[in-house]
């Protein structure tokens, strides 16, 4: 297969792979075209065409607008994304190399928290951080963006620790070595790209967020995708403004995505139970 | 093995913490969620420190699917419905399609593959906040063909009020019998070839007689409501679901993708061997043998489509009844309008049905982990 003919196979191929590369390209080349015109620049019509001066002032308006919830969701996604990692290490570690009786149930009933349509536990969850005095800021949103991320983050970690080879834990544990020293001398360090592969799913998750956002913060602490929504809500607004602000919103998670896609594609992958 | 013993009750007790936390805001919150539902709790004093709740049975289920104001929730479910169907083949059809077409290693695909993929990692907020930009009525996808010479498209995406596939919800009762017995003899068919004493028997016969049944004595059925009332697909839906399907079509392409690569040189050799051509190659090799994936695909897929929010509050606000959604309408009803048990009681209908899906497959999951 060294040596390509062009064949009508290979044309319709091509020509196919186009047309489709041009419809998944197209809203990403509409949301910058209309981030840089000016706003007087905006119409219907010419909504496709490449602007006459290029603007680049909505992005600094737009910045200067999301900052705040920029701020909020590096803060909550870091802290979030740290916290749900690390315990869903452990978990995994046990899950893959201490089974103890039960283990297997308790890991499928952990994946169906996975799976809940996140309604369902909304109207208790906004309670009880009420009660716990949580609701409104950053910490509340943390908590249940930890406790949520435990099921996938532990379904990864289990997967990933499942390749480490059972003889490994055998001849430490017959040296000596105890339930934590196996798992900070041994698995800890054979984990980094298990690390990075969960840390960027969770990034990416917990960045994404809409729904708890909106229903458990109080307008100083909305992260970015509220703060997004509010711009873009309003009717009055010029189109540069929510086009920019979309573009700084996806940039963070699109950096991983474009720099680390390797490692974005194996988390997704990771996600879907596959084992 | 005093030792062994101590390393295993640090395993449990590293566990608890995650059990216990996974316990109370999992099955604990769902526990509290369904006795919400069957309560009164909402309007003035919703929002009290100790609001005031008292329990009325399955008093708002009832009003949310046979009452008088429960039509807006019975459009939102019927939208619902049309939209998982359309999002999971839209989804599945289009990303097997693509995995194919990389599978044939074009030139440049890695590239293709990133542009294919990338709407996944964006924020729904972000691609809905796009999408209803690229709908507006004169502008957008409805200009696109003026630059091939011909006339600008005058569909409304967002905001048609038009609707196809309308049935009566009174006959609701009706229709899922009859979709039962659709799905007793497609089944029945499905297995003849394999087990035809069984099929016919299991399926085919009681399928056959079920829909008999509601054909000729369809009378005796209760209706589902004392007034007629209509529901169907709303063409207002559709922009949604294009955009959906561009958002998650690149997720099941790379599902397929790494299944096809996983396939073995070999096996593609000996069926091409065999003279099966590329089509053929897919049809009774690839794609059988990626059932599981296919199987996870509709999973992950049916899960996103039912807790789909965050999109079409970004397309359409929350105001717009056409595009309506059972999850948009839960959060409606219990932040907006403070109607807790009733949002509450949406919620587990959702919940309810996610969980039809989820079960078997984790069940299904959990069995082939034992067998190993």
């Amino acid at each position: 297969m060294t040596t390509r003919k062009i064949t009508p196979g290979s044309v319709l191929l091509y020509a196919t792979l186009v047309v489709l590369a041009l419809f998944f390209l197209m809203p990403a080349y509409m949301a910058a075209v209309t981030a840089l015109k000016m706003p007087a620049d905006i119409s219907l019509p010419t909504a496709w065409e490449w602007p006459d001066v290029v603007n680049w002032a909505s992005f600094s308006e737009a910045i200067g607008l999301l900052r705040p919830n920029f701020i909020n969701s590096i803060i909550l996604t870091l802290c979030a994304t740290a916290g749900s990692t690390i315990l869903g290490s452990l978990n995994g570690y046990v899950f893959s190399k201490w089974k103890f009786k039960g283990s297997d149930v308790v890991f499928t009933l952990f994946l169906f928290g996975m799976f809940i349509p996140y309604q369902v536990i909304l109207i208790p969850l906004f309670q009880t951080l009420r009660s716990m005095h949580l609701y409104g800021g950053l910490p509340g949103l943390i908590l249940a963006h930890i406790v949520y991320g435990l099921p996938i983050t532990s379904l990864i970690f289990r997967n990933f620790y499942a390749q480490i080879p059972t003889a490994l834990i055998e001849s430490a544990r017959l040296d000596g070595a105890g339930f934590f020293s196996i798992y900070l001398r041994i698995v800890f360090p054979l984990s980094i790209p298990g690390f990075v592969v969960t840390s960027l799913w969770q990034f990416t998750q917990i960045w994404n967020e809409f729904l708890w956002g909106i229903c458990l913060t109080r307008h100083a602490d909305n992260p970015i995708t509220v703060g997004l929504a509010q711009l873009a809500g309003g009717q009055a607004v010029s189109w540069n403004l929510p086009m920019a602000g979309s573009i700084m919103a996806a940039m963070p998670v699109l950096a991983i995505y474009i720099f680390l896609g390797r490692y974005f594609i194996r988390g997704l992958l990771a996600g879907s139970v596959k084992e | 093995m005093r030792e062994a013993s101590r390393d295993k009750l640090k395993a449990f007790l590293t566990l608890l913490p995650s059990m216990i936390l996974i316990g109370v805001f999992v099955y604990g919150f769902i526990g509290n969620t369904i006795w919400t539902s069957m309560t009164d709790w909402g309007g003035m004093g919703a929002l009290a420190l100790e609001p005031e709740k008292n329990f009325i049975g399955l008093e708002n289920y009832i009003d949310l699917f046979t009452g008088f104001l429960g039509g807006g929730f019975r459009q939102d479910l019927v939208n619902a419905v049309y939209y998982s169907v359309l999002l999971l083949a839209g989804a599945v059809g289009l990303g097997m399609f693509i995995a194919i077409l990389l599978d044939q290693k074009p030139r440049g695909e890695d590239v293709l593959r990133t542009i294919f993929l990338y709407p996944m990692s964006l924020s729904f907020i972000v691609s809905g906040t796009i999408w209803r930009w690229l709908l507006a009525p004169q502008g957008g996808v409805n200009v696109l063909p003026t630059y091939f010479g011909f006339k600008p498209l005058t569909f409304s995406w967002l905001s048609s009020q038009s609707a196809t596939l309308v049935f009566n919800w009174q006959d609701l009762l009706r229709i899922l019998i009859y979709i039962a017995a659709f799905v007793l003899i497609l089944v029945g068919l499905f297995l003849l070839r394999k087990d035809q004493g069984r099929a016919i028997k299991r399926w085919l016969v009681p399928g056959i007689l079920l829909g008999a049944f509601v054909w000729l004595f369809g009378g005796i059925i209760p209706d589902a409501l004392f007034m007629e009332e209509e529901h169907g697909f709303n063409l207002a839906t559709l922009g949604i679901i294009m955009a959906t399907i561009w958002q998650y079509s690149g997720y099941t392409m790379a599902l397929y993708l790494a299944g096809f690569n996983g396939i073995s040189q070999d096996l593609r050799d000996a069926a091409m061997l065999d003279g099966a051509s590329q089509f053929g190659y897919y049809r009774f090799v690839a794609i059988p043998m990626l059932k599981p994936i296919t199987i996870s695909a509709v999973i992950i897929l049916s899960h996103i489509s039912l807790k789909m929010f965050d999109l079409i509050f970004a397309m359409t606000g929350p105001d717009n009844a056409e595009t309506g959604h059972p999850a948009l309408t839960m959060y409606l009803t219990t932040f907006r309008a403070n109607d807790f048990a009733r949002g509450a009681a949406i919620a587990i209908v959702l919940f309810l049905i996610a969980a039809m899906f989820i079960v078997p497959y984790l069940v299904g999951q959990y069995r082939q982990r034992g067998r190993r």
